[in-house]
Parts: C-alpha cells; sequence; structure tokens
C-alpha cells in the first residue's frame, strides 16, 4: 500500500472547524442556529446527532450536505469544500418522510439520481435491481409509492439514496415516522447495510436508544445557541437484537440521557 | 380490472343517455308550458309574466331539430347534419391550433416566471390584464393584421390561423396560471433532494417541477380546450371569416325564420364539439396521469 491511500483512508469524511449558522441576520427574526461547532467524524463512522427540537440538527446536516451556507467557520467532506462534495455527489440524504414521486415506481424511482448522472439505462435498471435486493424489495420494482407501507417506502428512500454508492449518508430522523416494531427492524437493516457498504452515517434522531443502538459515536447537542454539548463513544461490538438487552447498551444510553439532562437544565 | 372498468364506463353512459333524455323531456316540457300561455293569449298569474312565451319559432319541437340534423337545406343534397360536421371539424382545427400554441405559449410563460420570485411577480398582473380586454375587440385586429402583415412567414397566412390565434389568446391564459402553481408545487424536501444531487436546473423542471405540475396543467388543459372552442367560434362570427361552426351559427341565424331547427342543430353542434375535445384530454390524462390515482371524467 503506498504512503498516499493510507493518508487518504485515514482523512475524515467529515470535519467541520468553527461552524456557525445564523438565519436571517440582522432582522428582528434572526436565530443563531448553531454556534462555533467543531467536529470530526471518521471514514466508515456510524454518527448520530441527538438533541432537542430545534438545537441544529438538521441544519447541521444541511451544512454538510451544503444545501444551506454557514455564516462562518469551514465544512469540509472527503477533504473539499461541501459544496464541491455535493457537486462530486459524495453524499446522499435520507429524509424523514420518505419523499418519493408518486409518478414513478418504486424501481425507477431508485434510478433517479443515476439518471441525473447520466447513467446508461441498463446500467440504471441492473442497478436498481441490486439496490432492490439489498434492501429487501425485490418484488416490489414496479409497485407505486402510494401502495407502500410507510416502512416500505423509507426502505426505497434508503436503496435511492445508496444507489450511487456515495461514500457518506446523511439521515434527518429516516425513521421518525415509523411504528416501534418497524423501526427496530430499519435498524438492523440499516446496520447491516452499513456493514455491507463500508458508507459513513451521519444520523439525526430523537430516540436515545436509537442513537445509542446505531452509533459508533453519539454526537449530542444543546439548543439555544446549537453547540455541541458531548461526543460519546459508543462501543457496543456486535449489533443484533441481544445487543437491545446488553447491559453495556443501558449504560450507554444513561450516559447520554444525562449528558442531555444536563443541557437541559443550563 | 378490464371488466370493472368496461362496467364503469356502461354506467356512465347510461347515466348520460338518461342526462340527454331529461334535457329534451325539461324542453319539450317548457316549449309545451310556454306554448300554452301564448295560446292563452293571457297572462297567467304570477308565472306568466315572469316567464316568456314561446312558439314552434322560438322553441322547435325536438322531433323538429332532429329531422334538422337529417334533412337537406333547400337547394342542397347534403343532409344539414353533415354540413355541421364540416363546420365543426373546420372549427376544431382552428381550435386545436390555437389550443396547442395556447399551451406552448402558456407553458412558457409559467416556467420563465417560476424561475424568478421577481419576474412572477412583476409580471403576472399582466398576464391577468391580458384577459381583460374582450376577445369581440380584438378579433378583428388580429384579422386585419394577420392578412397584411403576416406575408414574412415561411408559410402562406390563411384566415382560420388569425382565428386560432384568437383562441390561443384565450387558452395560454389558464395554462400559465395553472402552470404556475404546478411549477411552484413541489415541496422543499423534493427541492432539496434534487439539489443534493447536484441537480441542474433543467433537470429538476424535467424531472420534478413539470411531471408534479401534470395534475394542474390537465385541469388546465379542460379549461383551455373548451375555451379554445369558444375562441375560435367567436373569433369566426367577430372577425368575419368565412367557414366554420362560427360563421354557420351566424348564416343560421340570418335565416332563422325558415329554419329555426337549424341554428339549434348548429348550436348543439358548438356544444357536441366543446365537448367532444373535453373528452379528448380527459382520456388523455387518463392514459398519462392514471397512475397517481387520479380519475378520468368520462
Ligand atoms: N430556513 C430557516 N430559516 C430560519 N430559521 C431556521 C431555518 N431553519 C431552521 N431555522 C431555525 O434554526 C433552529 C434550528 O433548527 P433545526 O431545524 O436545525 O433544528 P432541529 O434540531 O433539526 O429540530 P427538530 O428536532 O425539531 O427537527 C431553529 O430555531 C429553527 O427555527
Ligand atoms: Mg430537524
Amino acid at each position: 500500500m503506498t504512503a498516499e491511500s493510507v493518508t487518504s483512508e485515514r482523512m475524515p469524511a467529515v470535519e467541520i472547524r468553527g461552524a456557525t449558522k445564523v438565519f436571517n441576520p440582522g432582522e428582528a427574526n434572526e436565530v443563531l442556529a448553531l454556534d462555533n461547532i467543531d467536529l470530526n467524524v471518521g471514514a466508515g463512522d456510524f454518527v448520530t446527532l441527538i438533541g432537542p427540537s430545534g438545537c441544529g440538527k438538521s441544519t447541521l446536516l444541511r451544512l454538510v450536505a451544503a444545501l444551506v451556507d454557514s455564516t462562518s467557520g469551514t465544512v469540509l467532506v472527503n477533504g473539499k469544500s461541501a459544496d464541491q462534495a455535493r457537486l462530486d455527489r459524495d453524499y446522499s440524504m435520507v429524509f424523514q418522510k420518505a419523499g418519493l414521486f408518486d409518478w414513478r415506481d418504486v424501481s425507477r424511482n431508485i434510478e433517479l439520481p443515476l439518471e441525473l448522472m447520466g447513467w446508461r439505462a441498463a446500467d440504471r435498471r441492473r442497478r436498481s435491481k441490486e439496490m432492490l435486493e439489498l434492501v429487501k424489495l425485490e418484488d416490489f420494482a414496479h409497485h407505486h409509492p402510494l401502495e407502500l407501507s410507510g416502512g416500505m417506502a423509507q426502505r426505497v428512500a434508503i436503496a435511492r439514496a445508496m444507489s450511487f454508492e456515495p461514500a457518506l449518508l446523511l439521515m434527518d430522523e429516516p425513521f421518525g415516522a415509523l411504528d416501534e416494531m418497524t423501526r427496530e427492524h430499519m435498524q438492523n437493516e440499516l446496520l447491516r447495510i452499513w456493514s455491507e457498504t463500508e458508507t459513513t452515517v451521519i444520523f439525526v434522531t430523537h430516540s436515545i436508544s436509537e442513537a445509542v443502538f446505531l452509533s459508533t459515536k453519539v454526537v449530542v447537542m444543546s439548543p439555544r445557541p446549537g453547540r455541541i454539548a458531548a461526543v460519546i463513544d459508543n462501543d457496543l461490538g456486535t449489533r443484533d437484537d441481544t445487543a437491545r438487552d446488553a447491559p453495556q447498551f443501558f449504560a450507554n444510553v444513561s450516559a447520554v440521557r444525562k449528558v442531555l439532562r444536563a443541557g437541559e437544565s443550563q | 380490472m378490464g371488466l370493472k372498468r368496461l362496467r364503469g364506463s356502461i354506467r356512465q353512459a347510461i347515466v348520460f343517455a338518461l342526462f340527454v333524455g331529461l334535457l329534451m323531456a325539461a324542453y319539450s316540457a317548457y316549449k309545451g308550458f310556454g306554448q300554452s300561455i301564448d295560446d292563452a293569449q293571457t297572462d297567467w298569474p304570477v308565472v306568466g309574466s315572469i316567464l316568456p312565451r314561446t312558439d314552434d319559432l322560438t322553441m322547435p319541437s325536438v322531433l323538429e331539430i332532429i329531422a334538422g340534423v337529417f334533412d337537406a337545406p333547400r337547394g342542397l343534397d347534403e343532409a344539414f347534419g353533415s354540413i355541421v360536421l364540416r363546420e365543426a371539424a373546420f372549427t376544431l382545427r382552428e381550435a386545436a391550433v390555437g389550443f396547442s400554441a395556447g399551451v406552448i405559449v402558456g407553458l412558457a410563460i409559467a416556467i420563465v416566471l417560476s424561475s424568478s420570485r421577481l419576474l412572477e411577480r412583476a409580471l403576472v398582473p399582466h398576464v391577468i390584464a391580458s384577459q381583460t380586454i374582450p376577445l369581440i375587440a380584438i378579433a378583428p385586429i388580429v384579422v386585419i393584421w394577420g392578412r397584411k402583415n403576416m406575408d414574412f412567414l415561411p408559410w402562406e397566412w390563411h384566415d382560420w390561423m388569425s382565428v386560432s390565434l384568437i383562441a390561443t389568446y384565450l387558452t395560454f391564459f389558464p395554462v400559465a396560471i395553472n402552470g404556475l402553481r404546478g411549477l411552484h408545487s413541489p415541496s422543499s424536501e423534493a427541492l432539496e433532494l434534487m439539489d443534493s444531487y447536484a441537480a441542474r436546473r433543467g433537470q429538476t423542471l424535467w424531472r420534478l417541477r413539470l411531471p408534479a405540475s401534470l395534475p394542474y396543467l390537465f385541469s388546465a388543459f379542460k379549461i383551455a380546450a373548451t375555451a379554445s372552442v369558444v375562441g375560435a367560434i367567436v373569433g369566426e362570427i367577430s372577425a368575419g371569416v368565412t367557414g366554420g361552426l362560427g360563421r354557420r351559427i351566424l348564416l343560421e341565424a340570418q335565416r332563422y325564420t325558415t329554419g329555426p331547427e337549424r341554428l339549434y342543430v348548429a348550436v348543439l353542434g358548438a356544444a357536441a364539439l366543446g365537448i367532444f375535445v373535453f373528452l379528448c384530454i380527459s382520456l388523455l390524462e387518463y392514459s398519462l396521469v392514471r397512475r397517481k390515482g387520479t380519475e378520468a371524467i368520462l
């Protein structure tokens, strides 16, 4: 292995330095949404952002996605500016709402980013089939989004996001609208996909147990202004349904809860 | 599935036939009523003074009107219905050309205006104001203008094209206004999704904004299609163009006393043409937008 590839492996997927975001600066409804955020996300990490509503989780994610500009500070994705990373299609986003286009069937929804990237039809078809296998929806290729359950639709959204194998997956409460059973199932699926594809994931959630179960690192945020209260390393070893009942899981859940409580009482 | 749909169509056809029958019955009933007031030559208390009288000249009987479809006018050996059909085809061509041009112009306006809030705010009032000019006023101008100033075109300009232009004037408006709403209809999430894929403007337009607009556009197309027929007929009448249903209606109005049923047939022909174009658009919508779960109005 050459020295160059070693350094590129070491390079953090996301590097945020002193990022501040002010909405509507200078106006009456000015909001300091993020205040001087520093955060590193290593390649292959699964990082969750957790914190009370309005603490700036979505804003932070959008900053990484270059969907909003930072007021000051720098955001690097794969070593380049966030916007360059966006143009290079280094990442993909998944929102709380699946946001499938209901004039396209499931398969063509998954092909959407590939179309935008100018893939040939045969290649798109093949990839969409692989993706449907990945999310275990092989039999639903030609179903319509309106015919899917919430969990199935969200799986299609994940397949769409992963279709072009982005290095980084940004997920904003993707399972927020699902019932508990479906949610746990989707968490298992996501972890399986994550370990199969070696993607870096930044995952926003409101659920402490979800954060602890999924991630290698939990970033706890505090509100007004949005700051990082703590970064908790979270090593559960193997993550399967037995991990949900392991003592280490509960210990980490209470650790996260403690930091969240402390942030609230400030 | 197919059988269910067929049964649905049959049911709709029966409902339509019943409705037509009901209309004919109501027409005949009023005719009888109005004629009996007339025959009595006295104002019946209350109703006689507010409801107009009728006679065979103002309201030919349903049977006479039906006969008017099949009879040949004096001096001709062609059934009047077939003459009306030919005139309707002429008007349909004007309307179809006008509609198509209106859709193109309307869509172009919608796309340009949707690209900038500033443009939209500045220009939408003008688009609306354009519709306050009465059609009757612009029709003759358009025809004269067409006869004199269109020789720069690579094809020869005919009067019916001026009538199409008048129809365009009516059709671009609903397309532009509804199209604009449709182009703005995608959620901010959907737009952010396209941004996150680094989609170009044209890609977002083609793959998100336009498909999301289809339901809006089709309701505009239905309005525009019927409006294009109205525009063509009014255009023919007020511009003195030869040929078409408008012309025929004018002609039959002038010789009304010798054949009132023919005016009725011509007017019914105009109504039928309007329904026909409406159904054509509905059918197109059904085949294109069906996937969204919308039902065609048939
Ligand atoms: N486009 C915007 N314009 C103005 N203010 C905004 C905008 N987006 C977010 N904000 C403000 O920034 C702050 C952080 O919002 P953000 O959506 O990032 O919070 P969040 O942590 O994702 O909340 P939630 O958990 O409810 O989704 C909030 O006070 C919000 O009002
Ligand atoms: Mg949020």
